[in-house]
């Protein structure tokens, strides 16, 4: 996404090219690009545009891709710091 | 002549032989197969197509005037978290074991944009129990997931429906669904399908195959204009409570407290709320790119400035500089609250950037607010 980029270095996104398969399905399902092929392997072209959402971790067959996974959602995170990271949090 | 000659017996009179009792409905037709008890048949459903010796729900494409007003309403955020519809298996047009079968959550506003997006495709759609909540909200808290998905398979026997082995499924599930598991656990391969589900035509006359643009986040104007109802009636609650606090502290002064002394301050700080609101609930998703900063808080302060400091530049007599202080840090305080629960609506917000910008966004509005509040309070005091 271009016209909107936010905070930059936060990302907790970790690709470990070494044991990447090139199959490609992390940038098929990442919503901002941020990988991108080269030479059968994925590498990570745009750290700053990844939203933590851990659609690529999910989706790698080989369990190359770590992410902290979670929702960027202020009212979300209030919830987790009274109720805990595990409550049944009820927002959007 | 007798009137026994005249009168023809009963079984020859036309109406014996006819379907019209003497009153009520027509005796044809009798009841559907697929009408059960205990069940109605949704507005949404056309017809029921058999196939697998069973009825599947064949859906309209075009939506009616109870679906827009049901659209409006949870816009408005009024019962949104009943707007749902029965997981299951569903179809347009007359689909056939080579139709593609889309994968959809049973958000009502989701399901009613996806069929009105299949005006002439033949097409299964596989709703999965979300809890009626949207793709991607579900994808994120795992409500859309893979379990739920190789579960809905199963229990709708897709395999009896369709002799291929593929399933389309939205980009934006991507967080909650493992392709790989889902082939592993049931034998349908996913095919990522478009973002958006005014592409999912294209999508389907291109070989199934996504072009750049349909693999993209947007965050139109449109699409923050929508939002913009529901930041609002979600602070109406907690809004009623601040302008009862505000109400009881406008009115201490040396005699404790005065009534009269409260109605007439309490307009001047719920002015200074009700801004500091419309900067944070409206100014930012509208002129979201537009603002400087990238932290919503600091967005916040700018719009919540913006919009009070025409009020305290209207050199209101009856203000003093310490109220004219606290009407501007409330505005403040709350428009960069606001503001930064925005995070939560946008597509491009991580979790990791929320919470550094909450670090430094919450103790900032807690000292607006604390100083909107010593000041107010003092003022009466101290007459400044």
């Amino acid at each position: 996404m271009k016209t909107f980029r936010y905070l930059e270095n936060v990302s907790t996104l970790l690709l470990d090219q070494e044991g990447c398969i090139g199959c490609g399905m992390c940038t098929a399902v990442c919503p901002h690009q941020v990988f991108t092929m080269e030479n059968k392997k994925s590498s990570i072209q745009d750290l700053d545009a990844c939203i933590e959402c851990g659609a690529c971790a999910s989706n790698c067959p080989v369990a190359v891709i770590t992410v902290t996974p979670g929702v960027g959602c202020a009212s979300y995170i209030i919830q987790t710091w009274i109720k805990g990271r595990d409550a049944v949090i009820e927002c959007c | 002549m007798s009137l026994q000659t005249e009168l023809k017996p009963m079984q020859e009179l036309p109406m014996a032989q006819s379907s019209e009792p003497c009153c009520g409905p027509p005796l044809e037709p009798p009841s559907k197969q697929y009408e059960k008890a205990g069940y109605a048949v949704s507005p949404y459903t056309k017809s029921f197509i058999k196939k697998a010796n069973r009825y599947i729900p064949q859906i309209k494409t075009n939506l009616c005037l109870g679906d827009r007003l049901g659209s409006i309403r949870v816009r408005l955020g009024v019962n949104r978290s009943a707007y749902k519809i029965p997981p299951g298996i569903y179809c347009t047009g007359t689909p056939d074991h080579d139709s593609p079968v889309l994968v959809s959550a049973n958000y009502k506003l989701s399901f009613d944009t996806l069929r009105s997006e299949l005006k002439e495709v033949a097409c299964w759609i596989l709703v999965l129990d979300t809890r009626g909540v949207n793709v991607w909200c579900a994808a994120g808290k795992k409500t859309f997931s893979t379990d739920e998905l190789i579960r809905q398979v199963k229990e709708c026997n897709i395999e009896q429906l369709v002799l291929h082995r593929d399933l389309i499924v939205p980009q934006l599930g991507a967080p909650g669904i493992s392709a790989h598991q889902v082939k592993k656990e049931c034998g349908f391969k996913i095919t990522w399908g478009p973002i958006r589900a005014r592409d999912i035509q294209h999508f389907l006359a291109n070989d199934r195959k996504p072009w750049a643009a349909m693999r993209e986040m947007t965050f139109t104007v449109m699409e923050r204009l929508v939002l913009i109802p529901l930041e609002i009636v979600l602070t109406i609650r907690p809004v009623l409570i601040i302008l009862a606090l505000l109400l009881l502290v406008s009115g201490i002064n040396n005699d404790i407290f005065s009534f009269d002394q409260a109605l007439i301050r309490w307009p001047f700080i719920a002015g200074g709320l009700g801004l500091g609101l419309f900067g944070g609930t409206v100014l930012v998703p509208l002129f979201l790119p537009w603002i400087p900063g990238r932290s919503f808080y600091l967005k916040g302060l700018i719009t919540g400035l913006s919009c009070v400091l025409p009020l305290t530049l209207l050199k209101l007599n009856s203000l003093q500089p310490f109220e004219h202080l606290a009407i501007i840090m409330t505005a403040l305080g709350i428009s960069s609250y606001a503001a930064m629960n925005f995070t939560g609506a946008t597509p491009f917000t991580s979790p990791s950037g929320v919470e550094k910008e909450m670090r430094r966004g919450i103790p900032l509005q807690i000292i607006c607010c604390l100083i909107a509040l010593a000041a107010w309070v003092t003022t009466p005091f101290l007459g400044i």
